[in-house]
């Protein structure tokens, strides 16, 4: 097993220098450092002093990969591939364009993203697999109908409209809990309550529908034949067989997610104003901070290998027939 | 009036842009593959089944109506100005029009000052006017177009929304009548039978293909047409927005942004997906591992930020260079193609790998021994025996990616990552409106607009998309 984990760790590695190459490539071969100085320093009227002092003060004036300039290993680490790139790889993610310490930002951001990830994951495991169980419970019956057609149109809603939704009946109409925005503590409970919200809702569609379907799968198996001729009620065989078999398909598909859960989500931290690691990308964005989009490119890879190498774990654990090799 | 109209369209320079290029290209393809498979019994089975299915059936219809928006608004030109060159050549308009702006007329020209609410005759914000004795006074002054032809808004307006829209349902109602009629008419003389035994057939449902479901569904279609035309040249159905223009052309303009997103993200993508997944399958080896490692690394940058990254590249890139595009529309058009490109590089890893697997299934299958037994090469098992065989995991995926792709381009629009500001889409409808939500009272059309042509699109896709899934995938043929 440690072996086994040792390799896929050291497999991580050409695919983090991937991953870093296709980053290098868009950000410093297709647009050189000059285009984005001035870009960041205005289209019009920039002087070529005012861009090599941009670049000079974030580190953007060093040649791309080879230095010709320098001696012996000195050529290859004063570059900007060395400096920028091949740093992640120890975490040390540098400054970001406007002078903060992206390590530290990044440290102090996680913790809100878990104050909402988590509950978003805990609850709605839960919600979405009591929906499919009452599904699966009733199937074939036109409450099954009724509730499929039902997931479908919550699917077919975006992620959008169920966030202005909320915001605006419990937050505007109702006044239960501030809008947006963001405290330490336990007062930040009264923020959390509905992104978290809004996030169940969201996911009740695709997520139940899913594990309807994986119950569905687990009910046709024989080992419930088996149980139902051993003449057990129909609600035994659902709570005590089928949930606790189709658990497995459901958690071995929740570990890939586990890491990620770091990063946040994207547009729920953006529109209720949390300080988190989702909305710390979308400020980099659209303040087109390029040093930040870099380093959370790279721990978004990171933490993706880290949750493939948890599923096989997992695999392992829950079926011992599955050998890691 | 015909000689007017001919010569108008040819005083017009056709403008080609690259997405409608692409655009019509993947209805040759469509159409290509539906020859082909017509006399082809193995091909025709599973979309019959498509088309026995009610709701895939409802769903394909609103599906159609929604496509024939988008492919008339995919053929652009732009109009001659009035004054000739010095050498009496023509120049023409900046602004590039497709044939939907035409047919939209009013819709497009009729632009109010600022907000107003829908089926307002009055603007949404106070404004000081100057009154006839000479003193001024702030009061919400009358719109440009919405129920200008009013002369009591207050008295006259409901009676005038009731005619207007009533006579806009009858007259929908009589197209459909007159068209379902031909229809059917058309359908008797194919199969023989007299007109009235096909009508009975198809109103108690009983035929292969669910017409009557289908032809209400094109009813309800016609009528609301027939209301909004009736009703769009008088009111704004929808509104309009903060440079007062109508809401409602905003979003049946966008309707062609999503499409095109949909689709050609995945036409963009399927090359690469089947060329790598079959290679990777079928040759395993060092080929197998190089794009298992080329996926892998691809999927293992965070979807959103490797297309925020290349979008930001690109409009440095834009920015830069703006010498090379002619006008605005080109540009925002070379964005939505990027666009295109993008989400396919970062969704066509997970079809990759289901190729993969299902090629690794099938090579061990003796018809593939067989082929290269009788030394067929490489290139001709992966073509001939294995791509056909892999086609409905192909079709599956693309029908599945699509609610998703509608859906994603609302989402990169908010984060800023998505289509050309400029260009109209639900996203930006949608980000437009964001920022109006804490004015009070609230502007709420733009997004109950955005809204409601969404939800419709996707829940018709993802029903579309079931009735496909179940008719092509071979685990739920034997349930």
């Amino acid at each position: 097993m440690l072996a086994y984990i040792a390799r896929r760790l050291l497999y991580a590695i050409p695919i983090l220098i991937g991953v870093n190459l296709i980053t290098f490539m868009l950000f410093f071969i297709v647009n050189t450092p000059d285009d984005m100085a001035r870009m960041h320093l205005g289209m019009k009227h920039v002087t070529p002093q005012a861009i090599e002092k941009w670049k000079a003060e974030r580190g953007y004036d060093k040649p791309l990969l080879y230095n010709g300039e320098e001696e012996g290993l000195t050529a290859l680490t004063e570059t900007i591939f060395f400096e920028k790139s091949l740093r992640l790889f120890v975490f040390d993610f540098g400054l970001s364009d406007d002078g903060r310490d992206i390590g530290h930002d990044i440290y102090q951001r996680m913790w809100p993203s878990l104050a909402i990830a988590v509950p978003v994951l805990v609850f709605g495991l839960l919600t979405n697999i009591t929906v499919a169980m009452l599904l699966a419970f009733f199937r074939a019956t036109y409450i099954d109908v009724a509730g499929v057609i039902a997931l479908v149109a919550l699917m077919s809603i975006s992620s959008l409209f169920y966030i202005i939704g909320g915001q605006f009946v419990i937050g505007k109409l109702l006044h239960l809990v501030p809008i947006s925005g963001y405290d330490s503590g336990m007062n930040a409970l009264k923020f959390i309550v509905l992104p978290v919200l809004v996030a169940l809702l969201y996911g009740i569609g695709s997520g139940g529908r899913w594990y309807r379907t994986i119950f569905l799968e687990e009910i046709g198996k024989d080992y419930v034949r088996t149980a139902r001729a051993k003449g057990l009620s129909e609600r035994l065989v659902l709570f005590r067989h089928v949930l606790k078999n189709a658990m497995i398909p459901i958690l071995t598909g929740v570990v890939v997610l586990l890491p990620l859960l770091f990063m946040g989500s994207l547009i729920l931290e953006s529109f209720f104003g949390i300080p988190g690691l989702g909305s710390y990308v979308i400020d980099a964005i659209q303040a087109q901070d390029f040093a930040i989009v870099r380093s959370m490119v790279f721990v978004g890879s990171v933490l993706y290998i880290i949750g493939l190498i948890l599923t096989d774990i997992s695999y392992t654990l829950v079926d011992p027939r599955i050998r890691l090799s | 009036m015909l000689r007017d109209g001919v010569a108008y369209f040819s005083s017009l320079k056709p403008v080609l842009l690259w997405t409608d290029a692409l655009v019509f290209m993947l209805v040759a393809v469509i159409a290509a593959f539906a020859v082909y498979a017509r006399g082809k019994e193995y091909l025709r089975a599973p979309w019959r089944k498509v088309f026995a299915s009610r709701g895939g059936m409802v769903a394909a219809v609103v599906i159609a109506v929604y496509a024939a928006v988008a492919l008339l608004d995919s053929v652009h030109f732009r109009e001659p100005l009035e004054n000739k060159g010095a050498e009496g050549e023509t120049f023409y308009t900046v602004e590039v029009i497709s044939l939907l702006d035409l047919a939209l007329g009013p819709l497009r020209d009729q632009v109010e000052k600022t907000y107003s609410a829908p089926f307002a005759t009055h603007l949404y914000a106070k404004e000081t006017v100057e009154l006839p004795d000479g003193s001024s006074a702030r009061i919400f002054p009358r719109l440009q177009y919405g129920g200008a032809h009013l002369e009591d808004p207050l008295r006259d307006k409901a009676g005038d929304i009731l005619y207007r829209s009533l006579s806009g349902a009858g007259a929908g109602l009589l197209w459909w009548v007159v068209l379902s009629g031909v229809f059917v008419w058309g359908m008797a003389r194919r199969a023989g039978e007299p007109f009235r035994a096909t009508l009975r057939k198809v109103l108690s449902g009983e035929t292969a293909i669910p017409w009557h479901a289908m032809l209400y569904t094109a009813g309800f279609f016609l009528v609301l047409t027939g209301m909004i035309a009736s009703l769009a040249g008088y009111y704004h159905i929808f509104g309009t927005d903060k440079v007062g223009q109508d809401v409602l052309y905003q979003a049946i303009k966008s309707v062609r942004t999503a499409l095109v997103i949909g689709t050609l993200t995945t036409l963009v993508m399927l090359p690469f997906a089947l060329l790598f997944g079959l290679m990777a399958g079928y040759l395993r080896g060092w080929v197998d591992d190089l794009i298992q490692y080329l996926y892998t690394t691809l999927n293992s940058i965070p979807g959103i930020l490797l297309i925020a990254s290349a979008i930001l590249m690109l409009q440095v890139y834009i920015d830069t260079h703006p010498d090379l595009f002619e006008t605005d529309a080109a540009r925002a058009d070379m964005r939505l193609l990027f666009l295109c490109i993008i989400l396919g590089v970062t969704s066509w890893t997970g079809l990759c790998r289901l190729l993969r697997g299902e090629t690794m299934k099938m090579r061990a299958a003796e018809f593939v021994q067989a082929a290269s037994a009788f030394g067929v090469r490489h290139s001709r098992i992966m073509s001939r025996h294995l791509l056909p065989n892999v086609m409905h995991i192909v079709l599956i995926t693309v029908v599945l990616d699509f609610s998703g792709l509608v859906l994603a381009e609302a989402v990169l629009s908010y984060v800023g990552v998505g289509v050309d500001p400029s260009m109209n889409s639900w996203g930006n409808m949608i980000n437009g409106a964001r920022l109006e939500m804490a004015r009070d009272p609230m502007v709420w059309w733009s997004l109950l607009a955005a809204f409601v042509f969404m939800f419709v699109l996707v829940l018709a896709a993802n029903l579309f998309s079931d009735a496909v899934r179940d008719a092509f995938d071979p685990r739920t043929h034997s349930k």
